[in-house]
């Protein structure tokens, strides 16, 4: 590569995948993509499968959308994102269906509502569409990555007081309390399993995300 | 007696937003005020009254396996299935622009109200999952698919009319610094999501 261009992991394009882990989170901060990413938290596996599916789906409709930026008339561009999202999770949902099936029948419904997940139209209108391809990727890997982070704190926290267990995909699930504490009376909390808990866990989050960076905070 | 238990269990104890979390992203920025909320829901409740009775007709008659046994019995092991998502999201973003031009003809004063928010719905979740419910619960008849989509609207309503009244008046409460917006709205909606929960098991 010649050395007036741009290097493929300058600083700025660095920054496009790390702020959304942190500063720019797509759920926690920019508030996209919470429809989703609640329901499949009850347990490990299926918030895993999800984020991977989720981040899939934005890097590619990103780099798809980008590279046909300059084609796509702005009147009917909301039908064409549509268009190009939707062919990306029958994708999903098809591969789902073909090699995960039990996580694809605990997903249901929540596969096809990638399609009108927040994250990929807020993403597509507010990067893909003014930026060349190849950040549009780094922008779709960190907001991905961002959604991902968030869904397995969560699922985290609710599988491990809401069951007991841990599991992964492709894994059995490992119990992590020994039984000698569920014979000293230690019982799972069945609560964090049920939706409310859901937004609850993702309010504290927020809370101590707010409380360690004030400039966070909304007035 | 079905249709009233299929209705009353999609207000309460299935509601879009306690219990599957849809629509969640308008539900968060547009309860500011109780007003404006209203509105919104009211228009999720017209287009989901509109599109989950049309999809349920094109998932009866043309998408599902067998489905097309009407035009010929060549057709009737094709399976096309698979493009389920991409008609349904088809069908809501044209209904929803069929919806605007209709409203906007004969009812201006609805139009002015509902006006901005219609395009908005297109892309909410709540939209979509209806269909999708709908699909995989696999409901029998017009009339079941009819009120189900109704009933997820109303529920929807109620959800947004609520979050937004307690909204109002939270605004004159202390809340911590960090918690203000967003965390309080999330922990709100998980209590009246609790409160919610109390209609489980209900059966008619």
């Amino acid at each position: 590569m010649s050395e007036a261009k741009e290097p493929l992991f300058s600083a700025k394009n660095l920054k496009l995948i790390t702020s959304p882990l942190g500063i720019q989170n797509p759920i926690t901060i920019q508030v996209l993509g919470i429809c989703s990413a609640l329901a499949v938290t009850a347990k490990l596996e299926p918030a895993i499968v999800m984020g991977i599916s989720v981040t899939f789906v934005v890097i590619f409709s990103n780099l798809i959308i980008s590279l046909l930026r300059n084609t796509i008339p702005s009147r009917i561009r909301i039908i064409v994102q549509l268009v190009v999202v939707a062919a990306l999770v029958i994708i999903v949902d098809q591969i789902l269906k073909a090699f995960a099936y039990e996580v694809s029948k605990q997903l249901s419904v929540f596969v096809g509502l990638i399609i009108t997940n927040c994250i990929l139209m807020g993403r597509l209108e507010a990067f893909a569409l003014g930026n060349k391809p190849w950040p549009s990727v780094l922008d779709g890997v960190g907001n991905g990555a961002g959604y991902a982070l968030i869904l397995i704190i969560v699922a985290f926290f609710r599988e491990v007081f809401g069951s007991g267990t841990i599991s992964l995909p492709g894994f059995e699930s490992i119990h992590i309390f020994p039984q000698a504490f569920y014979d000293l009376g230690y019982m799972n909390n069945g609560f964090m399993i049920l939706p409310p808990m859901a937004l609850i866990t993702v309010g504290i989050i927020i809370w101590v995300q707010r409380s360690r960076n004030k400039s966070l905070i909304e007035h | 007696m079905e249709l009233l238990n299929i209705f009353i269990k999609s207000i309460f104890i299935e509601n879009m937003i306690f219990a599957y979390f849809l629509g969640m992203c308008s539900y968060l920025a547009v309860s500011k005020t109780v007003k404006t909320s209203f509105g919104l829901g009211i228009a999720v409740v017209f287009v989901l009254g509109i599109t989950v009775p049309v999809n349920y007709l094109l998932n009866k008659y043309v998408l599902s396996e067998g489905a097309l046994d009407w035009i010929s019995k060549d057709l009737a092991t094709v399976d096309l299935g698979f493009l389920s998502f991409i008609v349904f999201i088809a069908v809501i973003a044209s209904m929803v622009q069929l919806v605007e031009m209709i409203v906007e003809k004969f009812a201006p004063a609805l139009y002015t109200q509902l006006g901005i928010f219609l395009p908005l719905i297109a892309v909410n979740c709540a939209i979509l999952g209806g269909s999708l419910f709908m699909q995989e619960r696999g409901y029998q008849t017009l009339s079941e698919a009819t009120v189900f989509g109704f009933g997820s609207g109303i529920g929807w309503l109620l959800a947004i009319v609520g979050i937004a009244a307690i909204r109002e008046k939270l605004r004159y409460s202390n809340v911590p610094a960090p918690l203000r917006g967003l965390g309080i709205t999330f922990i709100v909606t998980g209590l009246m999501g609790i409160a919610f929960m109390s209609f489980m098991g209900i059966q008619l």
